[in-house]
Order: structure tokens, then sequence, then C-alpha cells
């Protein structure tokens, strides 16, 4: 219980514990202490930018879903107009070729008839001049009347 | 130790005598055989146990830490990392907490007191015949005290090296003038020069006694709180000796004590850790 060289020695060896534990203890401690703080740092900074660009992706694809409805709204009231176009063109083509068809078989029909009556007409004057002609002859020929009817009858 | 041939005082005593090295009043070198040639030697004299005990738990302190620290990751740390950085963390939140001047010692330093201190305090926690007993019958040694925290040595030399860092410290922030102006200058303060002159004496007495105590009450804290201790285990285990029925209740006493010891010897340490805080921020600080 006396005071006596122990205190020096304890002074010593305290102090030689206090730069060991300075030196190799709380500086390597320290250092990985801080440099985990930091990469929790980093980590959370990074989580969160993550966060953040999922956020703007998600908002970037909602928009891109709503221009190609609107798009696709577009393409389809395009498409419907230009069938509904289409049918009308068609019609119209078709009406005028109808009618072109009619109006040539009209006249083609009418120009037949004309031909018809015209050849008619020569065949009935070449009948008449023939029966004519027969009556005639009969009218001088008595005999040969009969015979002249006859053979138009035959004709006829 | 064989206790039915000694007395309970001889008993106490023999636990409370350090192995002592040192020259014989007839002038030969060698271990003291009892209390009074140990306090023969005077100064020249060292405890060879509070040494040994002192220097085995700290080393074992550096020992496992730098180990730790060597392979210390800042990935995810595995159990004794955990563990050392758990005290580093409180040990650098109590500094943070108290210590407001800018210095890397002080950290470390704390956590060497509160580790060592606390460690050497641990060794009240075997009982007080164990070790003692093991090296008589090894004939090593007659006496061996082993929790190097009752030997006043062992606590005033910890308390002079931080009274030194903060002489040296409040020398080195505040320069000598400072220094000497905050021992001369209050708490008595005066606009006369001739008072001011006056009150010098009585400043410095007061500021003296101050400064003088905190070395003296740091030491003498941590020394008390632990020296009672062991006294009350040597007191318990005297039981031991006294039939079976004694030695029982005996027991179950040293183990509530031993329960309740554990909350006092890592309070002591962390008092004398805070308290060293507090002085080097003195230290650092004008007030």
């Amino acid at each position: 219980m006396n005071i006596n060289l122990t205190l020096i020695g304890q002074m010593i060896t305290f102090v030689i514990f206090v730069w060991f534990t300075r030196k190799y203890v709380w500086a390597p401690i320290i250092t990985a202490l801080e440099g985990r703080k930091e990469k929790i740092a980093d980590g959370l900074a990074a989580a969160e930018k993550g966060k953040h660009e999922l956020e703007l992706a998600e908002n970037r694809a909602v928009e891109a879903l709503k221009e190609s409805k609107v798009k696709a709204q577009e393409f389809i009231a395009q498409a419907q107009k230009r069938a509904d176009e289409i049918v009308e063109e068609a019609k119209g083509n078709a009406r005028s070729e109808g009618e072109r068809i009619v109006t040539a078989a009209q006249a083609q029909a009418e120009q037949e008839m004309s031909e018809a009556k015209e050849k008619l007409r020569k065949e009935v004057g070449l009948l008449a001049i023939a029966g004519t002609e027969q009556i005639l002859m009969r009218e001088v020929d008595a005999s040969a009347h009969k015979d002249v009817l006859e053979k138009l009858g035959a004709q006829l | 130790m064989s206790t039915e041939t000694i007395t309970s005082s001889e008993y106490i005593k023999h636990h409370l005598t350090n192995l002592t090295f040192g020259q014989h009043a007839d002038g030969h070198w060698g271990f003291a055989h009892s209390m009074e040639e140990a306090k023969e030697m005077g100064f020249w004299a060292i405890n060879v146990d509070s040494m040994f005990w002192s220097i085995l738990v700290g080393g074992l302190f550096v020992w496992f830490f730098s180990r730790v620290a060597k392979r210390a990751t800042e990935g995810i740390p595995g159990g004794f990392q955990n563990f050392v950085e758990s005290i580093v963390d409180f040990v650098n939140e109590s500094v943070r907490d108290s210590f407001s001047g800018k210095n890397d010692l002080v950290a470390p330093l704390a956590l060497t007191i509160f580790v060592w201190v606390f460690l050497m305090n641990l060794m009240d926690l075997i009982p007080v015949d164990v070790i003692p007993w093991i090296t008589q019958k090894l004939h090593i040694a007659h006496f061996m005290k082993v929790v190097p925290s009752t030997d006043p040595n062992v606590t005033f030399g910890m308390a002079i090296g931080v009274f030194l860092l903060t002489l040296y410290y409040s020398i080195k922030i505040k320069g000598v003038g400072g220094f000497a102006g905050e021992l001369t200058m209050q708490p008595f303060e005066a606009k006369n020069p001739i008072v001011k002159l006056l009150l010098v004496p009585v400043n410095f007495f007061l500021e003296f006694v101050s400064l003088i105590a905190k070395p003296i009450s740091l030491s003498l804290r941590l020394f008390g709180n632990m020296y009672a201790g062991e006294m009350i285990f040597i007191l318990i285990a005297i039981m031991y000796s006294a039939g079976w029925a004694m030695g029982l209740f005996g027991g179950a006493l040293q183990f509530v004590w031993a329960v309740f010891h554990i909350l006092i010897i890592t309070l002591q340490a962390f008092i004398f850790m805070t308290l060293t805080i507090v002085y080097m921020d003195m230290a650092h600080t004008d007030h």
C-alpha cells in the first residue's frame, strides 16, 4: 500500500498502451468505420437515385402509352376515313361504268334496230317491186296470173 | 493458503500485501516477506504483481484490439470486429459529447483507459484465493494481489499521466500566460490593477487546490472503490473457513456481491474515462 516505483512503471506502461492504442487500434478501426459510413451513405444515395429514375421511367412509360393510344386512335380514324373514301369512289366508278355500259348497249341496239329497219325496208321494197312485176306480168299474161300469185305466196 | 493455521487478520493482511521487489534493510535485493519489509524498502521498490497483472490485462487488450483492427473491413464486420467496434463507437460517442476541442489523442486515450481499467477491475471477480493459491503451490510467490486497481500506485500512475497531459495541453493551447492567468485571475476578478494583484494569491490558492484535486480524486475514487470491493470479497472468503453452513452462506454472498460488483467495475471504468475526457476538454477551452 506504499507508493513506490510501481507508480513510475505504471505511468510508462500507460503511455505505451495509449500510444499503441492510438496507432494500431484507434486509427484502423475509425478508418474502417468512416469508410463504412461513407459506403452506406453512397449506397443510400444510389438507392434514392435509382428510385427516382424508376419513377421517371414509369412516368415516361405512361406518357408513351398515352401517346401511342392517341396515335392508334388517329390511325384508325384515318383508315376508316380512307376506307369510306375508297368505297365512295368505287361506288361512283361503278355507277358511271354502268351508265356507260347501258348507253353503249342502247346505242348499239338502236344502231342494230336501224340497220334491221333499213334491211327490212330494202327487202320490202324489193318484194314490192317483185310483186308488182309479177302482177304486171299477169296482166300481160293472164294464164300466168295464177302461177305468179302462187309463186309470191310461196315466197312470202 | 491454509486458513486453519493463521488468524483472520493475518489472512486479510496477507491478501492486502503486494509482491514487492526491492532492496532490503541489510542491503541485498529481493522480495519483501511481509508488509513491514515492503514498507522499509521505500520508494525504490516495485510491486511485481501489480505491474504483472496490469501489463498482462493491458497487453491482452491491445493485442486483441489491434488484431481485430488490423483485419477491420469496411464491409460486413465479423463477430470480433462488431464487438470491438461497439466499444470504439461507445467511447467515440462519449468523447464527442464531452470534448469540444480538436485533439485526436483524446479518443484513443479514453478507449485505453476505459478498457484497461475495466479489465484491471475485472480481476476482482476472480475468487480472491484462486490465483494466490496457484502461485503458492507453484512456489512462485508468497504474496499475490491480482487486482491492479486496488494498488494506489496503479491508479495514481494513470491519474498522473492524465494530469500531465492536461497540463501539457493547457500550456500548449492557452500558452504559459494563459494558463498562469487561469490559475491566478479567477474565480475573483477585479478591474483595479492593485486589487487584481492582491487577489492573485487567493485565486492561486483556490485554483491550485482544485487543479491538484483532479488527479487525486480521479485516482482515489477508483482505488477506493476497488479496494473496498476487494476487502468485502476477502471478508466473504473468510467465511469459507467457518464450517459448511457459513461457507454456503458465504458462497451465496460472494455471488450476490460479484453480480453487484460487475456494475461497480464497469461504472468506475466509465467514470475514469469520462473524467479524463472532461479534464482534457477543460485543458482545451478557455473559461
